[in-house]
């Protein structure tokens, strides 16, 4: 079965099977490895991308379900590290073993798309579903903040 | 002792793949233990005679003709940042312009890139046990001292003045008299090999208040790669023509497959290949999402018998105690001095207790994984793997080849994450033989669930603490017993080096499960110290005396700990009134050479049974810290970690079986429960540097469990204090 859809902009067609989950067909098919596996259970965040906008955990999207619609990973996020969110992470030196930093920066990079200024209590709830086990909380925390300010000033 | 060799205008084999850009410049080879000399270009080929014996060079330096000073890194980096640590220390006495240096792993050669003093083992490589910087100190700073040499040198004989008027700033060699200067890149294009480079004495480096990089603000040179995706891990490489595999492993440590399907599976849709391993069954097919559903369908006899099957985690604690109480002699002892028994027969009061904590899983971020391609004549392999232990790994997979280490080469990776369990080398091991057994490129990747289901835990382990004081209330007598299993695991942190006490006895009662057991981060300091700083809380209450004016007496003879410990009260206003329905708890304890305390606010739901951690104050005292933002963030890193396996963690056995699977029912810390502050300050020392990555874990465990008897005078004993024991506690 044909697919079709839109990844970082560009139309993009495949014929795999349709129930590998859109994590595997991102990383081994085509190459795209900043999106993490660490669960395969939607329980880590790891694997963050956006679909027409909002976040979802590709480990268990079936590659079906993005036919004809418009995929994110970080790879397309921005052009050399250029979002406000990938400055804040370096300026407020976020990662450490980095691991699941390509799914926290699209996981708050969907906040700051539907709240410019967010609360620390919304940025809490927003991100309990990423993990981070080197312990990175606090900065990812700063680094929101640091961001959503560069955004409401630009 | 150390000296570079420097070539001109020659790029190493080695590198060549890494640095075949350039063609002038400068290439430093910094040997420990003797010159590197003649052929030693293809050091992690095929060839003898490339090592001078007694050599070990640590890390490779090359300027080229624009300035661009590379340096290859040696060390695993899994997240500790030592990666930008160790080229600060060679660019820090090299008088190197940090903005043109950049870093790159080091191919893996223990014989030329070992670090020195580890242990006598000879060459090896590893990073554990937060050892890096500090290994690294001196030498590497003494290295750049001799580059910078050289470049003086040169700069001296091409302007024809006495090198003694010439001096550095950053990537630049001056003439003040003559009011010339000129750049590193520019003296890489024609700087000629110098033969006799002086040693440079320590009295002779910077000192610490010269340093322009150490203990200043360095950005992480592998942070920008981790904002875009596109640094590497070995789960991100993809070999030409390889095949994925996954592994059924036995539920039970040590029994073995003893039938399978095999027809079924190999009718099965993309599937090439199955393996019976030892341990398990492996399957292997060219598309990673045609394994999973083999998986699920591979029905596998297992063996039975192994002695694993009859542990159960939950029951053997009542074991445990009996132990504990029998009077077992013949333990491991770890300390003795004076006579503690006989201490704690005359003692004026005495006290016990006992403290439990359960097995915990690494859960680190990137589950394990490995590509190995062994090639078609069965004597070779490449690996592409994050490994804490390559040298461990390039003997294990030569072994299991029967051929000599020199034909394995080792691709480094980024570790997502190592805490221990990639100090391991199983899981290369196991896609070495899948690719032996194929011959092709092999990419093993270990699900969620096997990375629980065949981890390898901390112990859990009972620890018994027995205390006499004599009539004016000062500790004369310490007795410490930990039953369980894995010995040197259960003995790291027991020692309580900072606390005089004058009689002491502190062993180990080993058992044996059968049970996969390895280090963790801090390895047992997480449960010693938490038993060790509950007790001395529990002694310093039933007393009447501040738990934190206690400390302070059993550490008098510690200047250096009093200060660390005085600096977390400090930072937190000890003393003062906590907010309402919060409480306070400090706590000590020493890891890696490094010294550490805190304090810990917390409150408590008394309707569920919830612990939440506010604030923690902390303080370090890790000797000259060469990055110190990066050690704040250890030191946030560390002490999450230990809230975490403090407050949730828990890894269970039934009949040799790991009960838990993936994050839903193993709960490691989310942002919402992580600590609103914490507040890390770093002492001031000139002593050389000690370890940071691990020194910030072992003073959770006391910390919350004090805080939580403040505030409700129950004492928590069983780690992890998740909220079904906390209820418990307090019904009880
Ligand atoms: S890998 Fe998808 S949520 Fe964990
Ligand atoms: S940086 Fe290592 S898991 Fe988040």
């Amino acid at each position: 079965m044909s697919i079709e859809f839109e990844l970082n902009g560009s139309k993009t067609k495949l014929d795999p099977q349709p129930e590998t989950a859109l994590l595997w067909v991102l990383r081994e098919h085509l190459k795209l490895t900043g999106t993490k596996f660490g669960c395969g259970s939607g329980l880590c965040g790891a694997c963050t991308v956006h679909l027409d906008g909002h976040p979802i955990r590709a480990c268990i999207t079936p590659v079906s379900a993005v036919a004809g619609k418009s995929v994110t990973t970080i790879e397309g996020l921005s052009k050399n590290r250029s979002h406000p969110l990938q400055k804040a992470w370096i300026e407020a030196q976020v990662p450490q073993c980095g691991y699941c930093q390509s799914g926290q920066i699209m996981q708050a990079a969907a906040l700051l798309e539907s709240n410019k200024n967010p609360s620390r209590d919304e940025i809490v709830a927003y991100m309990n579903g990423n993990i981070c086990r080197c312990g990175t909380y606090l900065r990812i925390i700063r680094a929101i903040k640091i961001a959503s300010a560069e955004v409401n000033e630009g | 002792m150390k000296k570079p060799y420097i070539l001109d205008n020659h790029m190493p084999s080695l590198s060549r793949r890494r640095f075949i850009a350039g063609t002038g410049g400068l290439t430093f080879m910094i040997s420990i233990g003797g010159l590197i000399n003649g052929n030693w270009a293809s050091a992690n080929e095929d060839s003898e005679g490339s090592r001078t014996k007694g050599s070990n060079i640590t890390v490779w330096v090359k300027i080229d003709s624009e300035g661009t000073i590379t340096v290859l890194n040696p060390s695993a980096e899994m997240g500790q940042g030592s990666m930008t640590a160790l080229a600060v220390l060679i660019a820090e006495e090299m008088d190197a312009d940090w903005s043109k240096v950049r870093v790159e792993h080091s191919p893996i050669d223990p014989k030329i890139y070992g670090r020195p003093g580890w242990g006598g083992r000879g060459y090896h490589m590893i990073t554990v046990g937060s050892f890096t910087v500090s290994g690294y100190f001196k030498p590497l700073r003494q290295a750049g001292a001799q580059a910078r040499y050289v470049l003086l040198k040169n700069v001296s004989m091409k302007w024809k003045i006495p090198l003694t008027e010439l001096k550095t700033e950053p990537g630049m060699v001056i003439h003040s008299a003559s009011n010339r200067r000129i750049s590193y890149g520019e003296i890489a294009s024609f700087a000629k090999t110098i033969k006799e480079i002086p040693e440079i004495p320590e009295k002779s480096l910077k000192k610490p208040g010269e340093f322009r990089l150490i203990g200043k603000y360095v950005p992480r040179v592998d942070i920008p790669e981790k904002v875009d995706g596109s640094a590497l891990y070995s789960m991100d490489v993809i070999v030409p023509d390889m095949l994925y595999a996954t592994i059924l492993r036995t539920p039970v440590n040590g029994n073995q497959p003893e039938s399978f399907n095999e027809k079924e599976i190999m009718s099965m849709q993309g599937i090439q290949k199955i393996v019976r391993l030892k341990h398990g069954v492996g399957i292997l097919g060219k598309r990673y999402e045609n394994l999973l559903p083999a998986k699920r369908r591979l029905k596998v006899k297992w063996s039975k018998g192994a002695p694993a099957e009859m542990f159960d985690s939950e029951k053997i604690l009542e074991g445990y105690k009996n132990v504990a109480s029998s009077g077992k002699k013949g333990g491991h002892v770890l300390n003795q001095q004076g006579d503690a028994d006989a201490a704690i027969q005359n003692a004026h009061r005495t006290y016990s207790s006992d403290y439990f904590s359960d097995h915990v899983y690494h859960a680190q971020m990137e589950p394990l994984n490995a590509i190995v391609s062994v090639n078609p004549a069965g004597d070779g392999a490449e690996i592409w793997a994050g490994t804490q232990s390559p040298s461990g790994a390039i003997k294990a997979v030569a072994k299991l080849l029967g051929t000599s280490p020199r034909k394995i080469k080792l691709h480094p990776c980024f570790l997502g994450g190592g805490f221990g369990r990639r100090s391991m080398s199983d899981y290369i091991v196991e896609a070495a033989e899948l690719s032996k057994a194929v011959r092709k490129p092999v990419k093993l990747i270990w699900s969620r669930e096997d990375d629980f289901q065949y981890g390898a835990f901390r112990p859990m382990c009972l620890q018994r603490l027995v205390a006499g004081l004599d009539a004016d209330g000062k500790l004369i007598a310490w007795k410490h017993s930990i039953v369980g299993d894995g010995r040197r695991l259960l003995s790291s942190g027991a020692k309580i080096p900072f606390y005089d006490i004058p009689n002491q006895h502190i062993e180990i009662l080993g058992l044996s499960h059968g049970v996969r057991l390895k280090h963790w981060r801090a390895v047992g300091h997480g449960f010693t110290k938490f038993a060790i700083e509950s007790f001395i809380d529990e002694i310093a209450e039933a007393e009447g005396v501040d738990s934190y004016q206690f400390h302070r007496q059993v550490m008098h003879n510690s200047p250096r700990a009093l200060k660390v410990l005085e600096t977390a009260a400090d930072m937190a206003g000890w003393g003062r009134k906590p907010p309402d329905g919060h409480a306070f708890g400090i706590s000590f304890a020493e890891r890696s050479g490094s010294l550490a305390a805190c304090v810990a606010e917390v409150s408590l739901e008394k309707s569920s049974g919830k612990i939440k951690v506010h604030r923690i104050w902390s303080s370090l005292d890790a000797g000259i810290v060469v990055q110190p933002d990066n050690a704040v963030a250890q030191m946030e890193s560390a002490i999450i970690y230990g809230l975490s396996s403090v407050l949730s963690e828990r890894i269970t056995f039934k009949d040799g079986k790991v009960q838990q699977s993936n994050f839903h029912d193993y709960h490691v810390m989310r942002i919402s429960d992580a600590p609103e502050e914490i507040h890390v300050k770093i002492i001031d020392s000139n002593e050389s540097p000690s370890g940071i990555g691990e020194t910030g874990l072992p003073i959770t465990g006391g910390a919350v469990a004090n805080a939580v008897a403040a505030l409700s005078g129950i004492r928590l004993k069983h780690l992890p204090f998740t909220p079904d024991q906390v209820k418990k506690a307090l019904e009880s």
